[in-house]
């Protein structure tokens, strides 16, 4: 008897749960199937949601006329270029924090969390008028700078939470047995940082992918990356809802991809270890 | 000794980042808070010293109350949106059914995509009143199609906004939700709490800290929206859309009023450190350094 009722109440959820989650998803999933419609079955009225002629016309046509992989290949350059650079600066500092804490160390790690807090108004000015006089408009390397400087403290915070986790009685251990400096680097220390590093990193390329302030200020021709590359569709051609979609699927698949490979350490991250 | 030196070794480690994230800070904001004292422009020649000119001009300016409404309603109505839906979500996906992960895969998804596309993908395939599909749905109820960016616009960029931050809070709260004792649950329902007092006593109060989280963290990002606003309505009709970030990108970019788009930067940065005072507060209790 109790068996049967759960069971029922597990069927309800299933059907909710699953109407809920189609709804949310949605929108993304109209956007990936327009962009398989040809530009008339895009406005049809009424729409199809599966039983229209298939067709990658669109994808074609967004490289052709407008170089899609030139805006794809710098947001990689730019959202990789500024984790990695980002990561190198702050692995050093987490680890510091993390295994020889002195009186100060909280009142850094609050301090760099507030520089977090700057709204990116308050600099725009300064910083608009220092890249244009230093030639760094719409350059990639003066966008990867920024972006590595606005999640520098995301990254230096996630890494001091994982590197919190590691024992450090482990390195006292390793040291008694004799371990050289060389091979405890290698043999205990990089095997229990790399997990937490990887993460960092794959959740700093997605806030460096979707980055829209600085991409969009920074940047016009040259160095514009896929958020920039959209927002030129806001008109007219984003009537063109079929290319609209195919350029918008091409842009977030990637990423949609790397977020949800990294859903738990996204948690974490985007609350500074205080939700885990 | 060997304190001293790992304690060397520790601050040259920490020094790179330290003197980075001083110099991003400190520059920049000293060169804002320089300018706004300036009558500053770059399309006409010569700069002097005004004193609080700018301020009094961007203050009194009925734009700033226009965009200072236009914030605190975005900030609000996106934060009513993600927090409450995200309460049920969470709710949602802690009971048991088939298929889980990829329900939570599907619910977490907007947040993954980029501001541009989202408000372009809304814009023009949801909201417009001829060829969106909230259009095909309301004339196929025999209703008027609403013009959303036209009659509702500050609305529709909130519902925009409010989607893409769904997923973040329901994350987080299903996170605090799966760390309730169980048993804590089970030994209410034994007592015969139903299930919205269990919701009440339990469960809400357990989720509260979470909760907090959100709203600040939320806040923070919500207050400099800005790719969706320019890439739907760039701040219109008139000034209904504009929120302060964006006024102040409109004083700098546009109208090239370095002094006037300083002050206005300067009271954005103090609004903000009203309300990162709060979260900090709340982050730094929960860190043992």
């Amino acid at each position: 008897m109790a068996r049967a009722i759960s069971t029922r109440r597990k069927i309800v959820f299933t059907i909710i749960a699953w109407t809920v989650g189609f709804l949310i998803f949605f929108p993304i999933l109209w956007t990936v199937l327009t962009s398989f419609k040809t530009e008339a079955e895009a406005i049809a009225s009424p729409p199809s949601l599966l039983f229209f002629e298939w067709t990658l016309e669109n994808y074609v046509e967004v490289q052709q006329r407008s170089d899609y992989f030139r805006f794809f290949f710098n947001s990689v350059i730019i959202s990789f270029g500024s984790t990695i650079l980002g990561l190198i600066v702050a692995i050093p500092a987490a680890w510091a924090m993390a295994f020889s804490p002195t009186p100060q160390t909280k009142n850094i790690l609050m301090w760099m969390l507030s520089t977090k807090m700057l709204p990116a108004v308050g600099v725009l000015v300064p910083i608009y008028l220092i890249f244009r006089d230093w030639g760094l408009l719409d350059t990639r390397i003066g966008l990867t700078i920024v972006l590595m400087l606005i999640n520098l403290p995301i990254i230096v915070w996630m890494l001091f939470t994982y590197f919190k986790e590691i024992p450090g009685e482990i390195l006292e251990a390793s040291r008694m047995d004799g371990a050289a400096l060389r091979d405890e680097i290698i043999h205990v220390l990089v095997p229990m940082a790399v997990p937490g590093i990887a993460s960092t990193l794959l959740l700093n390329i997605i806030l460096a992918w979707n980055e829209a302030f600085w991409t969009l200020n920074l940047t016009a021709a040259n160095a514009a990356p896929l958020t920039a590359f959209i927002a030129s569709y806001s008109s007219p051609e984003g009537l063109f809802y079929a290319k609209l979609s195919a350029a918008s699927t091409l842009a977030i698949a990637p990423i949609l991809v790397l977020g949800w490979l990294s859903q738990r350490q996204l948690v974490r991250g985007l609350t500074f270890g205080a939700v885990k | 000794m060997a304190t001293l030196n790992t304690r060397n070794t520790a601050r040259i480690m920490m020094a790179p980042s330290v003197i980075l994230l001083l110099v991003w800070m400190i520059v920049p904001l000293a060169m804002t808070l320089y300018f706004s004292t300036l009558r500053y422009n770059l399309l006409s020649p010569g700069t002097g010293f005004v004193g609080f000119m700018n301020y009094e001009f961007f203050l009194t300016d009925p734009a700033f109350f226009d965009a200072l409404f236009n914030t605190l309603y975005l900030v609000g109505g996106a934060l009513l949106i993600s927090v409450v839906g995200g309460i049920f979500l969470a709710l949602l996906l802690d009971q048991p059914f088939w298929g889980r992960g990829i329900v939570r895969l599907l619910a977490i998804a907007p947040f993954f995509v980029m501001p541009t596309v989202s408000a372009l993908v809304w814009k023009n395939m949801f909201m417009n009143p001829v060829s969106g599909l909230f259009a095909f749905i309301a004339t196929s109820l025999g209703l008027q199609p609403i013009e959303f960016l036209e009659e509702i616009p500050l609305t529709s960029i909130t519902l925009i906004v409010g989607w893409q931050w769904l997923p973040f809070a329901t994350l987080i709260l299903l996170t605090s939700l799966q760390s309730l004792d169980s048993e804590q649950r089970e030994a209410a329902e034994m007592d015969g709490a139903g299930p919205v007092s269990r919701f009440v006593y339990i469960i809400l109060p357990h989720m509260a800290r979470a909760i907090t989280v959100v709203i600040l963290i939320e806040t923070i990002f919500l207050l400099s929206i800005f790719a969706e606003i320019l890439v739907t309505t760039n701040g219109g009709p008139g000034t209904a859309t504009t929120n302060l970030t964006y006024l102040v990108y409109v004083q700098a970019l546009l109208q090239f009023d370095v002094g006037g788009a300083s002050a206005g930067g300067i009271v954005a940065v103090v609004l903000a450190n009203i309300v990162a005072l709060f979260l900090v507060r709340i982050v730094g209790k929960n860190i043992e350094a």
